[in-house]
């Protein structure tokens, strides 16, 4: 049967606290993620038959050799692999591929980004880890483009789309970042944890227009890992194994940069992996069958386009459904029930295995404060790249 | 015979009130105001507008010799000529070079254009000239100074003005100059310079070029004379004995300052924008010497849609003096916390040279789809390595969405980034410049124009920006408002001598 539903299973995870880890360097992340992991499915380096370990700029340019030497796995197949901020989540697809393949029986998923020893807030550019002259074409690559600015163009459009002044617009996408702090607030392991008001969102310094600092995720230091075996043998680990549903990626053909037909005001790349991933999930509703999902918030314009693509929200419905709480912790689809990448920064090569992490223990009843009521499946989505275009992925997994 | 077959003018966008110099520093303020360069363009980029201008019509493929005139290349050892050559998509084959080292710079191009095309070395002559000079602060010369460029095309047939004759002189003075490792113009007493340099020197080549033209004042009805500094003028009149009104005859000056070697092309440019068919120009062009040329206008200049200049001069913003110093790297600011600038890679910027520095895309040969930048497998048919080269400069298109970028390092913030979608197809990503971010909306029409990006390791990269369309559209001018004044386009009418 094509598809990897049910074929794998999650026996045990590990996430640092996401923060600006002045006092950690990028082995002490993995580490400490690493041996969480071993320690929740209570195995040992020993047992794991391959590693596949996502970075986007840390420990570069031979970053699978050090892991070895970190970790001490010795002479084990090591891949080191980059999907712009799908990194973390499609260490996790390699390794559920690798298990389900049958070439190896308990693979280690890790991922992990040092962003903080750059100097400055924000993404390094490729030169400051590389060492490398880009060899991509220089004038498509001078640009002064930022992040904030190629979000918030979807933001501009978005507004214009669906008949929002400036004004309206900001407030709603407000009310998605002061829901993500609500339950940033509950999340030890987040970087920022404190309630904000939709009048602090509105009121703070401008980042890209209509975008402002709360608009914007944080950049912190961190690292997850997970530990995946075949379906049949989870159990021999522990009670409760979380099972691999789906695994999805989509990489567009930068549309956005491209071709007039792409509006600016959906990720078709989301919409691709989510139907995609839903078919390998066999989920016909995902609105009623998704108990909860974790998004990649960089902007607070990118989770509210993410609730249309994912088919959580009907086309310019995001604002109705915010409104109405839908994505709240309480309502009936939480979204980011952490805090999302708002409260934990994106430390790129982490992110997506942290979102895995906070769906497992949400499964697992061990979510604490946060806890989703019954909760049945789980997912997780990435977005790596500009809403132009981008690597997008989307992982569900459940009971 | 050979003549002028087009012409083009660039005024930047941005403009500093002389006033603002003067109270920043508690000095004597000059009235009027100067061009600005914004802080993406050089004498390559505005020579490039220039041009564009000029072969509006087309052409480009047509030009054969290109002499690129400036004080102020971006670089000692590197042709301007042929960066804007790669931007203009000027045939391989064209002849090009640089001008340097003199105010004359630009109409010592046009005189060794002439020598080409009356000797049959070429057809078509594209010259441009650009400089962006800088006086030191708190100086008259940063006043005075001011940014542009012009251009024209000469060729033997078809012109709108015929150049019947050229005469020149060189003359050696120390009046006005610049050392190669300094970055500010100087210059001698203000009266040794007027006196023994422009004065004398103007006075003696004019006449002497009007023997040999064999013509007096009373054929001349338009004079246009360059000057370093617009006051000398009025001593001049007086000794050819023209009318005092003529004095204030440099229309420049005031609202766009001296702009060095383009100085004469843009007020040959303004004369040209009123002139009539008959009318008979003299221009002559001081520094270091002195080139004294005598025209006559066609009738083909009615068929020429003009006014340019002026569009150019009155489509301007207000800027500041203190963006002006950042601009021109006169004050150190605080570096951001902010990513290095990634080095530039020659090998890659080479590849890159048509997409590029000439604004090509490519549109597939199987569906007709055009896309930017060239892709090798069509983004809607994939039809593979099948499509043409695709020019998007020269095309307009509207704004799809936008932000104003305050993270983004610039010295102009915001960065004002956006989506463009092109008339006749096709989207590309740009920045947008010479703008004011109030007035940026949804489906705001816009212009493609070349600019100057980030620089490593000496490497400036180039390419395109988008802006606000400027009121580019030239109105033909009626007869009866040809003689305006307030301008070089001031007519003698017979007033001379």
């Amino acid at each position: 049967m094509k598809g990897i539903k049910d074929k794998v299973a999650i026996i045990g995870m590990g996430c640092t606290k996401f923060g600006e880890n002045w006092d950690m360097s990028f082995d002490d992340l993995i580490i400490d993620a690493v041996y969480e992991a071993y320690e929740d499915a209570g195995i040992g380096p020993d047992d794991i038959d391959a590693v596949w370990m996502g970075s986007y700029w840390s420990n570069l340019p031979a970053p699978s050799q050090p892991l070895a030497t970190t970790l001490k796995l010795d002479y084990k197949p090591i891949t080191r692999l980059e999907n712009m901020c799908a990194t973390a989540s499609d260490a996790l697809r390699n390794a559920v591929y690798g298990v389900a393949s049958g070439a190896c029986d308990i693979a280690l998923a890790v991922g992990g980004e040092k962003l903080k020893d750059s100097g400055y807030s924000g993404l390094p550019t490729d030169d400051l880890a590389m060492g490398l002259v880009s060899t991509g074409p220089n004038t498509f690559r001078s640009r002064n483009f930022t992040a904030p600015s190629h979000f918030a163009m979807m933001a501009t459009r978005y507004f214009e789309r669906y008949g929002l002044s400036p004004e309206q617009g900001r407030e709603m996408l407000a009310k998605i970042m002061v829901k993500n702090h609500n339950n940033g607030m509950l999340s030890p392991k987040a970087h920022f944890r404190m309630p904000i008001t939709v009048d602090q969102v509105l009121n703070a310094p401008m980042i890209a227009w209509p975008l402002g600092l709360f608009d914007c995720c944080g950049v912190s230091d961190g690292a997850a890992a997970a530990i995946v075996v075949r379906a049949d043998m989870a159990k021999s680990f522990r009670p409760d194994p979380v099972k691999i549903k789906a695994c999805q990626i989509a990489v567009g053909p930068s549309e956005g940069y491209l071709n007039p037909n792409h509006d600016w005001t959906m990720v078709k790349e989301t919409w691709v992996a989510g139907q995609k991933a839903y078919e390998e999930a066999g989920i016909k509703d995902p609105r009623a069958e998704i108990s909860m999902a974790e998004v990649h918030d960089c902007f607070s314009i990118t989770e509210g386009v993410i609730y249309e693509d994912l088919g959580f929200s009907t086309r310019g419905g995001m604002g109705a459904d915010i409104e109405a709480g839908t994505f709240e912790l309480d309502g009936d689809l939480p979204v980011n029930m952490d805090g999302g990448l708002k409260c934990f920064g994106h430390p790129i090569g982490a992110t997506g295995l942290r979102m895995t992490y906070e769906l497992y223990k949400q499964l697992q009843e061990k979510a604490g404060d946060r806890q989703v009521k019954n909760p049945d499946l789980g997912l997780s989505h990435n977005l790596g790249g500009t809403p132009g275009g981008c690597t997008i992925s989307v992982n569900i997994i459940g009971h | 015979m050979a003549g002028i077959r087009d012409y083009g003018a660039y005024i930047p966008y941005n403009r500093l009130e002389r006033s603002s110099i003067a109270q920043t520093w508690g000095g004597y303020p000059k009235k009027g105001e100067k061009a600005v360069a914004n802080f993406d363009e050089d004498t390559v980029t505005m020579a490039v507008e220039a041009a564009r201008a000029c072969l509006s019509q087309g052409g480009n493929e047509k030009v054969d010799r290109f002499y690129f005139a400036s004080t102020t290349a971006p670089y000692a050892e590197k042709q301007a000529a042929s960066l804007a050559a790669a931007a203009l998509d000027l045939s391989p084959g064209a002849f090009t070079m640089d001008v340097a080292g003199s105010l004359r710079a630009g109409t010592s191009g046009i005189c060794a254009a002439l020598d080409a095309l009356r000797g049959n070395s070429a057809t078509n002559a594209l010259v441009t000239a650009s400089d962006m000079r800088l006086g030191a602060p708190n100086g008259a010369k940063e006043m005075d100074f001011g940014d542009g460029a012009a251009a024209l095309v000469l060729a033997r047939d078809d012109v709108i003005a015929e150049i019947d004759a050229y005469y020149t002189v060189n003359h050696e003075i120390f009046d006005q100059f610049r050392p190669a490792d300094h970055p500010y113009v100087l210059s001698w007493e203000d009266r040794f310079v007027r006196e023994m340099g422009f004065s004398r020197v103007v006075v003696k080549a004019v006449t002497a070029a009007m023997a040999q033209f064999n013509v007096s004042w009373s054929d001349i009805t338009i004079p246009v004379l360059t000057s370093p500094n617009p006051g000398y003028l009025k001593g001049i009149a007086k000794k050819f004995g023209w009318d005092p009104k003529l004095a204030a005859m440099d229309a420049i000056y005031p609202r766009a300052g001296n702009t060095g070697c383009a100085h004469s092309f843009l007020l040959l440019c303004h004369a040209l924008d009123r002139a009539e068919p008959g009318d008979r120009i003299l221009w002559a062009n001081y520094g270091d010497g002195c080139d004294v040329m005598l025209l006559t206008v066609t009738d083909r200049i009615l068929e020429r849609k003009r006014g340019g200049v002026e569009t150019q001069l009155a489509t301007g913003s207000p800027t500041t003096y203190p963006k002006y110093l950042r601009w021109r790297n006169l004050v150190e600011t605080e570096p951001p916390m902010r990513p290095r600038q990634e080095p530039v890679s020659a090998p890659a910027l080479y590849r890159d040279r048509r997409c590029g520095m000439a604004l090509q895309g490519s549109k597939c040969r199987e569906c007709g789809t055009v896309q930017y930048p060239v892709q090798r497998i069509c983004m809607n048919c994939r039809a593979k390595d099948s499509f043409d080269y695709y020019a998007f400069a020269d095309r307009q298109g509207r704004v799809v969405t936008f932000s104003h970028d305050l993270l983004g390092v610039t010295p102009d913030p915001p960065t004002t980034v956006a989506a463009v979608d092109f008339e006749e197809g096709g989207r590309i990503m740009v920045d947008i410049t010479d703008r004011d971010p109030k007035e940026i909306a949804i489906n705001m029409a816009v212009e493609m124009t070349f600019r100057k990006f980030r620089r490593t390791n000496g490497i400036q990269v180039y390419w395109w920006k988008s802006r606000p369309v400027r009121k580019a559209q030239m109105m033909p001018l009626g007869k009866d408002q040809s003689s305006t004044v307030g301008g070089v386009a001031a007519r003698v009418d017979g007033g001379g001598k």
